[in-house]
């Protein structure tokens, strides 16, 4: 039988909202894909655009940032930092033909337990069907003689 | 020639101790002159091949050791000393910028004022060629983009000549420096090079002068620059925010708007 | 040993064809959106035809710019560790010029002084040279004040002279004789042509033996930081130079796997004489680029018996504030020793 292909997915959200969301999704016993990886970071002003190209080296095939809602960030203003950010950085990915359908931006709160299942189960879906990101993992591997 | 003139005079009344502009050099380059005498004055030279940004030089600390200095200046120099200023690199007292034009005519801008002012007559602009290359470069698919880049990066050698001709690259310890922890690596395989231009750009998204130096630099001529020109183009169409129009700091990623507009955030 | 014959320029078709079909792959200058750079080739046709040298020279077939020393990987209680087999493919190297082919031996003193390099050796093994001499320069060539000259044949296993009607072919070593091997009937005797006549004049710019010399006196004098000031200290001179040698190594790893590899340093960068503690004994640009003239004119001949530099100017062109080596080295030599 042959393996289906299952997308190794890595998420960066922030302590006080995503990560509380996903908590609740796990109290609520609402089941989502396992694809994911979740690495918590106090606030998504946190996330440096080197950890995201990090994921990728590292074998991901896609990745999701999520944090608190504009107005909501427990540090005030991070996620407003962490906005501008992300909103340069995807010019600049698309410029260079990374994949940007490959990362997910996203705001969920610590009460939307529903949607942070949501979100992981249509990002997994969706990677599932694009397939793993070989066009990266060969460049990981080139250019060494 | 009006700044042989002006150099020597700047010279000889103790003014600067030193004019950094450009001289001949091989195959008919220009390359940059400290002149420091009055003999050294006569060689200046002022014309279309003397591109490169002279800024780069304002915040040696060889360079600093020589005293005040003039610089010849076109507006992308212009930019890129007014930027210095912002990030608190240089004092405005420690350079004066020659602004000199295609007819070779001097005005001498003594302070950030005079800087802004001079630039508020010319609105910047990044030359056709690279133009016309970008706009190629976003009409093909994602897929043909990635195969250009992965292309033209397969040639990086990681010299960094990029990063040491850029006037923004200033830091002592840089970022690909680190080793604790290495974020970036250093070898020149694939995903060393496309880890190292994308966090370059991405450092420099807001703060580039599109002087087109790091382009210029490049060994093997990997059209680099057009990269930090995005990322500037990026922060600019999104935020309204832009390197060198100011001696007053301005930087769009140390800045929000609470009603920042984006179409990709669910 | 050498061997002169005349290679007629319908015979390089047919060169090129027995080469590749005896398992050796081609490498020659070629043409790239006005770029001149080695690339695999697989006809004449393919060379490029009118460049004075290519922009990085040819050391990469032996020192690559990213070469693999070892690979690991850990499972819990056992460590598997794999010496990579050099990956030398049996190469020709067509079309780089006497100054390139020259540099080779000096490479060679470093990589085999008192150890012997496995991985460049059996990069060195597999790797033929067919050089051609000069019939252009420029104004950053200084081969023959260096002791080379445009058709030098130091390096070159068969060094090739544009002449009428095609090539005098010198067959210079035991590698140049078995290419011809593989065609002789393409090579036709010599006849007794006047090389010097061919190649293009290049006078010598400066007495290296008495800079050599002159240089240990010169150690402190000013001149070094004033030919530095424009420096901006990239390391584009030391990766495209064919004899400049220094590496470092980096390691790649995780807690699973990992690799070492070596790759291209430069003295012109800050940190390579950096200690740990902090202090730096080549602080500034002017220590770091008298570091660069000594190493290549004064501890080389003291160390190997021969210079670390074969005039070819591809630092000159490829830095970009036009360091230009030899009018440096011109104003060193004129410069006044203080007594």
């Amino acid at each position: 039988m042959a393996e289906t292909f299952e997308p190794k997915i890595t998420a960066f959200v922030c302590n006080w909202c995503t990560y509380a969301g996903a908590d609740l999704t796990g109290t609520s016993r609402i089941k989502y894909q396992p694809n994911v990886r979740v690495l918590r970071l106090p606030c998504t002003g946190r996330i440096d655009f080197m950890l995201l190209a990090k994921a990728f080296s590292r074998g991901s095939d896609g990745i999701i940032i999520s944090g608190c809602h504009p107005n909501d960030c427990h540090y005030t203003s991070g996620n407003y930092h962490a906005r501008r950010r992300w909103m340069v950085y995807r010019d600049l990915m698309d410029f260079m033909g990374i994949d940007t359908e490959r990362i997910t931006f996203s705001w969920v709160s610590a009460a939307e337990g529903a949607k942070w299942a949501e979100l992981v189960n249509e990002v997994t879906n969706k990677l599932r069907a694009m397939g793993p990101y070989v066009e990266y993992k060969e460049m990981v591997a080139a250019g060494v003689e | 020639m009006e700044l042989r003139e002006k150099a020597k005079q700047l010279l000889e009344s103790g003014a600067v101790k030193a004019v950094l502009g450009f001289e001949a050099g091989t195959h008919g380059r220009r390359r940059p002159l400290f002149a420091r005498s009055a003999e050294a004055a006569g060689r200046l030279v002022w014309d279309q091949g003397c591109e490169q940004n002279l800024a780069s030089y304002v915040t040696r600390k060889e360079v600093k050791r020589l005293g005040r200095m003039a610089v010849a200046a076109r507006p992308a120099t212009l930019r890129a000393l007014l930027q210095l200023m912002a990030e608190r690199q240089i004092k405005e007292e420690d350079v004066l910028p020659l602004a000199l034009d295609d007819a070779g005519q001097v005005t001498e801008l003594a302070s950030a004022q005079a800087i802004e002012e001079r630039l508020a007559l010319e609105p910047q602009q990044i030359p056709a060629k690279d133009r016309e290359l970008m706009d190629r470069l976003k009409a093909m698919s994602r897929q043909e983009r990635f195969a250009f880049w992965q292309g033209e990066l397969s040639r990086c050698i990681k010299c960094y000549a990029c990063r040491s001709s850029c006037p923004m690259c200033y830091c002592g310890h840089c970022t690909m420096d680190c080793n604790r922890p290495q974020w970036v690596p250093v070898p020149s395989h694939a995903l060393g090079n496309q880890e190292y231009h994308t966090v370059r750009a991405m450092h420099l998204a807001g703060r580039c002068v599109q002087c087109g130096d790091c382009g210029r630099a490049c060994p093997v001529d990997i059209p680099i620059h057009l990269l930090t020109f995005t990322a500037e183009e990026s922060v600019h169409a999104q935020f309204g925010q832009g390197a060198g129009a100011s001696a007053k700091l301005d930087y769009a990623l140390s800045t929000f708007r609470p009603d920042d507009k984006e179409s990709f955030i669910r | 040993m050498a061997e002169t014959y005349h290679l007629p320029q319908a015979s390089l078709d047919p060169l090129f064809s027995v080469i590749l079909a005896s398992g050796r792959r081609i490498l020659a200058p070629t043409d790239r959106d006005g770029r001149s750079e080695l690339n695999p080739v697989t006809s004449p046709a393919q060379v490029a035809k009118d460049y004075v040298q290519t922009a990085l020279s040819a050391k990469g077939t032996v020192f690559p710019k990213v070469e693999k020393l070892l690979s690991y990987a850990t499972e819990p209680g056992k460590v598997e560790l794999t010496d990579p087999v050099p990956n030398a493919l049996p190469t020709v190297l067509f079309g780089i010029r006497p100054c390139e082919a020259a540099g080779f031996q000096a490479l060679d003193a470093v990589f085999n002084w008192d150890y012997r390099d496995k991985f460049f050796n059996a990069r060195l093994e597999q790797l033929a040279v067919i050089g051609v001499s000069c019939t252009r320069k420029d104004d950053a060539c200084f081969c023959t004040s260096v002791g080379g000259g445009p058709g030098a044949v130091k390096g070159s296993d068969i060094l090739l002279t544009p002449m009428e009607g095609g090539y005098l072919a010198e067959v210079l070593t035991e590698k140049g004789q078995a290419l011809v091997a593989l065609a002789p009937d393409l090579f036709n005797p010599g006849n007794g042509v006047d090389k010097a006549k061919l190649v293009v004049d290049v006078p010598a710019a400066f007495d290296q033996p008495a800079l050599t010399a002159k240089l240990p006196a010169l150690f402190d004098a000013g001149l070094w930081a004033d030919q530095a000031l424009r420096c901006v200290g990239c390391g584009a001179c030391a990766f495209v130079c064919p004899t400049c040698v220094c590496f470092d190594i980096q390691e790649e790893a995780d807690p699973r796997a990992g690799r070492r590899l070596r790759i291209w340093d430069s003295c012109g960068y800050h940190m390579f004489t950096l200690h740990a503690s902090g202090h730096n004994p080549r602080d500034t640009q002017g220590q770091r680029w008298r570091q660069r003239v000594y190493h290549k004119f004064s501890y080389y001949p003291e160390r190997y018996g021969m210079l670390g530099c074969v005039g070819c100017g591809k630092c000159t062109r490829a830095c970009p504030v036009d360091m230009n080596l030899r009018e440096h080295l011109v104003e060193a030599s004129q410069a006044q020793v203080k007594p």
